[in-house]
């Protein structure tokens, strides 16, 4: 018997004009490990919810159609009596811890079901100890990372030993390494104690090594249910907005797509197209002097593959000014050091020219946020210098918090909503809005053209301004991106929205800039803040997206 | 202010201890007339905050505490009529009428605000120093429901005071005219529901419906910090008790200031904070 199964499911919120959910059929067997995939709006948080019976117990609106897990019928049980056999994981970690300490979180569940005492310790450490949560278990929750606080919400929700956990963007407000440690997490929950695992996602270059079947969702219909590599497959022809970028590459190149990092490389090496381990990465340490050695020598196919690793490996750094060297920003030595706390800047550099597009990189609390805000005047140094040609315009990270008026007119000039395209969404309420869209109408807000008289900007400052969206929502924010005549700043953790829309990247950690170079240097070589087009090609010639790559590859006519 | 495990006796005391010894405390602030008492208390409460190890968080307090204390004294000093040695006449104000400042009004003031700022220390002493995980266990017994919503209301606050933090922020960063407040209250009150329903989902998918259910668990055996506080909670409340009702440490501040300043005073003070304090003398097993 099928541990989930979802038989004519049609579901509409309370209120909608359209059914989030409309037809939905599937059966999941225990132990496996589903990734749903999906743009905004496609139904992936509705299937999860009605997995565990928030739909419709909490939501209410229209049901129609049956969802049974482990033989329970969610009509008949609600979502308390449900959470026996399903965990589930939300987005945002703040608002799923509601205990003081991480030990008495893990506990919660367990007393719900009115667990003797002993058992409920015993399985509190257990699942401390599989979750590698031991550590924190005396720690007070509010002090907690955002990855340790997901790490604990994972922990919450599998505390209680349920068939499947179902897992809503578990990722999308971690920075690279703590979004990765989650996924191996979940595989090896998956692996070793047989947990169904359901997991909607908009970064699939990340969590399709791990899964074993892929539900893909459009207008709240399965449009795809198959092995990773058939949606690939599928998704090239169907649905290019949710092929990955190693997809994109191997498919441009007439190869089988593959789904995991080391199998591409190999379908490339097997093609030819890559060299062995060694070679490539020989090869990726001087492009650029290959590049010089290439054109001395002058034509012929290597020369042609020099010249192409050279304009992959230039920075390509938007549109810089030349008028001088004033830069649009400058960040001196900036330190921020809290009184009875730590410094969160310490001694942060960086500099940007107009016109110059930058991703700000690296893990929470590397101090990313606090630079942005101290550059849009939102904070004072403690020590240093701070100086900028003009207004900064900031977003922060949540677009919700801009969105304050009844409609979407209200918010912003109408020129503003022309540029951001938004003008036939005038007359719409703000919180009606997708994610993209309310990105959007927060950037023209900031942005502020014709708002009071303001100038202007000099510089663009956003925070995380990808949290939650889907592929083509970040395609269009980087062309609105790299459209503006001002200097751009974006703390970003990711790492593909980077390498489509950043000349530069600046690397923080521990409240420094610890590395600032061209996007095509930075975003090359590295494990996690890398694309997953430059793992594949193991940093050849800088190259950081599939369409950079595929120009290369179909135009060197000697291949490495 | 936050609860955070630390190494001193109080936090390794049991929830049932701890809210005892800070009960009896509270209570014998409460009955405490005469001000030397009530220093005594007040400065006994710092000094167990300093030997709990939550000195910060108390110093925090204590400037709110002293703004707190002097506004009631000036206050009751300005209105109370009472008292007949006039240490500053206002004359005739409008609206007011005649404002004579007395010795006695400013005095009983000043023991009504001191007795205010002891109660708000201990109250940050309670938040520091008591887990509130074990105390919604320890009333839970009772209604659960009801003493999650005060722990989870008591866990949004500090949430709900940072997304108003980021609400402001993103205004600030907003150019042109000021967004009004009514679009700012109502944009606030939203997040708040969002918040509030975020919550209320994640209670429904950890069974929170289930909670009927809940087992009473045991209590398990008696640390000797869960003793001592218990034993001190004993000797502060009986002391002060007695106290009040035998007169030891008599106090009137109208018509005339009359107050004790003897022996018998002295000796109470002392008992009250070296009961209060005796717990913590013993140091042995409060790592966490």
């Amino acid at each position: 018997m099928s541990l989930i199964s979802v038989s004519g499911l049609r579901y509409a919120y309370p209120g909608a004009a359209v059914a989030a959910l409309d037809g939905v059929e599937l059966e999941i067997e225990p132990g496996e490990f589903v990734l749903v995939a999906g743009g905004s709006g496609s139904g992936k948080s509705t299937l999860l919810r009605a997995i565990s019976g928030l739909v419709p117990h909490f939501h209410g609106g229209t049901f129609a159609g049956h969802v049974r897990v482990a033989g329970d019928d969610t009509r008949e049980h609600g979502p308390g009596q449900l959470a026996r056999h399903v965990g589930t994981l939300f987005q945002d970690p703040e608002s799923q811890i509601v205990m003081g300490t991480v030990r008495a979180e893990l506990a919660f569940a367990l007393e719900n079901r009115g667990l003797p005492r002993a058992e409920v310790a015993r399985t509190v450490e257990e699942t401390a100890l599989a979750l590698a949560l031991d550590g924190l278990l005396e720690r007070p929750t509010a002090e907690l990372s955002g990855g340790e606080l997901q790490r604990v919400a994972l922990g919450a929700s599998v505390v209680g030993r349920p068939a499947v956990v179902c897992l809503d963007e578990p990722t999308s407000q971690l920075d690279p390494v703590a979004g990765d440690e989650l996924i191996a997490l979940l595989r090896r929950l998956n692996e070793e104690q047989d947990l169904t695992v359901v997991l909607a996602e908009h970064r699939l270059e990340r969590c399709l090594p791990a899964a074993d079947r892929v539900l893909a969702l459009g207008h709240g219909r399965v449009s795809f249910d198959g092995e990773p590599a058939q949606f690939l497959r599928w998704a090239l022809r169907e649905a290019p907005e949710l092929s990955t970028p190693g997809a994109r590459l191997l498919h441009g190149l007439g190869l089988e797509p593959q789904t995991a990092v080391k199998a591409a490389r190999a379908s490339l090496r097997a093609a030819g197209v890559l060299a062995a381990a060694g070679e490539s990465r020989a090869a990726q340490d001087a492009p650029a002097a290959e590049a010089r050695k290439a054109g001395a020598e002058g034509g012929g196919g290597r020369a042609r593959r020099g010249d192409l690793l050279a304009t992959f490996s230039r920075p390509a750094a938007g549109k810089p000014s030349h008028r001088a060297e004033q830069p649009a920003l400058a960040l001196e030595g900036v330190w921020h050091e809290l009184r009875d706390g730590p410094a969160i800047l310490r001694g942060a550099s960086l500099r940007l020219l107009a016109g110059e597009r930058v991703a700000l990189m690296g893990r929470n609390g590397a101090g990313k946020s606090t630079l942005l805000r101290h550059a849009a005047g939102l904070m004072e140094p403690t020590r240093g210098r701070l100086r900028a040609a003009g207004r900064v315009a900031l977003m922060l990270q949540n677009p919700g918090d801009y969105l304050v008026h009844d409609s979407v007119a209200a918010e912003a000039p109408r020129g503003a909503l022309e540029r951001f395209g938004l003008s036939e969404l005038a007359a719409r309420h703000p919180r009606e809005l997708s994610g993209g869209e309310r990105q959007r109408l927060a950037l023209a807000i900031v942005l502020g053209e014709g708002a009071g008289g303001a100038p202007p900007p000099a510089v663009v400052c956003l925070d995380e301004p990808t949290r939650g969206m889907d592929r083509a929502a970040k395609q269009g924010l980087a062309e609105l991106l790299c459209g503006l005549d001002a200097a751009v700043l974006v703390a970003t953790h990711d790492t593909e929205f980077a390498a489509a829309f950043a000349g530069r990247v600046a690397l923080m950690a521990d409240g420094a800039v610890i590395a600032d170079a061209p996007a095509a240097e930075l975003l090359r070589g590295g494990i996690y803040f890398s694309t997953e087009t430059a793992r594949i090609l193991d940093g050849l010639g800088g190259v950081l997206v599939a369409e950079q790559a595929l120009e290369l590859l179909r135009g060197s006519e000697v291949l490495l | 202010m936050s609860y955070r495990r630390r190494a001193s006796p109080l936090h390794a005391a049991r929830a049932a201890a701890a809210v005892c010894w800070c009960t009896a405390l509270a209570l014998a602030t409460i009955l405490a007339g005469n001000p030397l008492v009530l220093a005594s208390l007040g400065a006994g409460v710092l000094l167990a905050g300093a030997l709990a190890g939550v000195w910060r968080a108390l110093r925090q307090a204590l400037l709110l505490a002293a703004v707190m204390a002097l506004t009631i004294c000036v206050i009751n000093a300005l209105v109370t009529r009472q008292g007949l040695t006039v240490i500053w006449r206002f004359g005739d104000l409008p609206l007011l009428g005649q404002i004579n400042v007395t010795l006695e009004a400013t005095v009983y003031g000043a023991l009504l605000g001191m007795r205010a700022a002891t109660l708000l220390l201990l109250g940050a002493l309670y938040s520091a120093c008591v887990d509130p995980d074990a105390v919604l266990a320890l009333f839970g017994r009772f209604s659960f429901r009801s003493a999650l919503s005060a722990s989870i209301a008591t866990r949004m606050l500090p949430l709900l005071a940072r997304d108003s933090r980021r609400l402001a922020d993103a205004q600030r960063t907003r150019p042109g005219a000021a967004v009004g407040r009514v679009a700012l209250l109502r944009a606030s009150t939203a997040g708040v529901l969002d918040r509030a329903l975020d919550v209320a989902a994640t209670l429904e998918v950890r069974g929170y419906a289930l909670a009927g259910a809940r087992r009473r668990s045991g209590a398990g055996p008696l640390s000797r910090h869960d003793l001592a506080f218990s034993a001190s909670a004993v000797v502060v409340l009986t002391c002060s008790g007695l106290g009040a009702v035998l007169g030891w440490a008599p106090f009137s501040a109208y018509p005339q200031l009359r107050m004790a300043a003897g022996l018998r005073v002295a000796a109470l003070s002392l008992l009250l904070v070296l009961a209060a304090l005796a717990p913590f003398a013993d140091r042995r097993g409060v790592s966490p």
